[in-house]
């Protein structure tokens, strides 16, 4: 049989010697673009791109927001020493000062919070990790949002 | 006559500038143990020569079993991309004069790649990435062309810079966020999407941009200019990586 097959295709016995045959095939080479079972799912959507976005925007109204607070509450009128509930009862009177400090608010804690989202990603290496990480990180971006806005928008001046 | 003397003299003294340089090499061999481990080589060798140079001297002097991977030996083919003193170049690039042979170099495998054996790294990964991103000319008409593709040279210009790749993996492999999981496209992948996004003959460059707009894609970026550093070719990877970020907005918005 082997015989034949040598002498039908003519190929030197160099080339003709083959290392793989019916029971013993040639190792398969995958496809180029192969997905194996480890590899994540891709995620297309534009999220990660509104994130890098929000943060410049928000970063460039913050430095505003922000630095214009510090210097009202610390450097202005006395200083820091004229801060009380009187002084804060006062500025929440007025429908401007409580929209400063809700923008102030969201947008600072969404800066942050989008800014650990991406070291957690970075950082924490195992995915389990990062779901306990985020998952706390979470928690307390919503629980202090929504107790700001609380406080900002049902403020009663006249408590005892 | 006493002149030709003197230049005897000073030719022998030129004619033999071997300086001792300490390599530290890591080494690694998995069928030995699983601890990498620093080995130091002490060489004979002309500053003037390349760290490649000093690593086939151990190699085919001193230690046979240290591996490493070369083709061209001449800063072409990639192959030879590690980490030396610490940075990532090409040890076929990098003189030995000049990264102050007085102390020991120090020469690893390059990071965040699986190390097989020495310097030698799994480079699946990495090649995935650039796999993933269609490294290819796309057109939409299927015809065989008739005549080449004309392109003006301010179109070819526009993306002359990312055209230098030659997928050694320092800029990659220098990247922290690569260091992590692994799961960022990384500057390579970047870099080589970009070349065919900006060329005016190329029509895939939306499905390229929608590739790259992955949680893994360009926005894991953290413009840390350690691709830009590492990089042999002197491709400016970064601002390449913006680039792309700034296609994917103005697309958008």
């Amino acid at each position: 049989m082997s015989t034949t097959e040598t002498t039908a295709s003519g190929i030197g016995p160099v080339e003709g010697a083959s290392l793989y045959d019916v029971d013993n095939p040639a190792p398969v080479i995958e496809p180029p673009r192969k997905r194996t079972k480890k590899t994540p799912k891709s995620t297309r959507g534009n999220f990660e791109m509104y994130g890098w976005v929000f943060m410049r925007l928000s970063g460039i109204v913050l430095v505003v927001l922000v630095l214009g607070h510090l210097l009202i509450q610390l450097v202005l009128d006395g200083g820091v020493s004229k801060i009380g509930f009187a002084f804060v009862a006062g500025r929440w009177a007025s429908p401007w000062w409580q929209v400063w400090d809700l923008a102030m608010l969201w947008l600072a804690m969404l800066h942050g919070a989008n800014g650990l989202r991406t070291v957690i990603n970075d950082y924490a290496e195992r995915a389990n990790t990062r779901l306990w990480l985020k998952g706390l990180l979470y928690t307390a971006t919503v629980f202090t949002i929504l107790l700001g806005t609380l406080v900002i928008f049902t403020f009663d001046p006249n408590i005892r | 006559m006493a002149t030709p003397v003197l230049d005897k003299v000073e030719a022998e003294s030129a004619a033999s500038p071997y300086i001792t340089v300490t390599f530290r090499v890591r080494r690694f061999n998995p069928e030995v143990s699983a601890e990498a481990t620093w080995e130091d080589f002490q060489l004979e060798i002309d500053p003037k020569e390349r760290v490649l140079d000093g690593l086939h001297k151990i190699k085919w002097d001193i230690d046979g079993t240290l591996t490493f991977r070369r083709s061209c030996a001449h800063g072409i083919c990639g192959s030879d991309a590690m980490r030396i003193n610490g940075k990532n170049r090409l040890a076929c690039k990098t003189l030995i004069k000049d990264i102050n042979p007085e102390k020991p170099i120090t020469v690893e495998p390059i990071k965040g790649l699986t190390v097989l054996k020495d310097l030698v790294v799994d480079m699946e990964p990495f090649f995935q990435a650039y796999r993933d991103v269609m490294p290819f000319l796309v057109t939409k008409d299927t015809n065989e062309p008739t005549r080449e593709r004309l392109q003006s040279a301010e179109d070819r210009a526009r993306f002359d810079d990312t055209t230098k790749c030659i997928l050694c993996a320092a800029c990659t492999s220098s990247c922290p966020v690569f260091w992590n999981d692994g799961q960022y496209f990384g500057p390579a992948a970047i870099v080589n999407a970009h070349r065919f996004i900006f060329d005016s003959r190329d029509e895939a460059g939306e499905q390229r941009l929608e590739i790259l707009n992955d949680k893994d894609g360009v926005w894991r970026c953290r413009t840390t200019f350690n691709c830009t550093d590492a990089c042999p070719r002197g491709i400016e990877v970064t601002k390449a990586i913006q680039e792309v970020k700034r296609a994917l907005i103005t697309r958008r918005f």
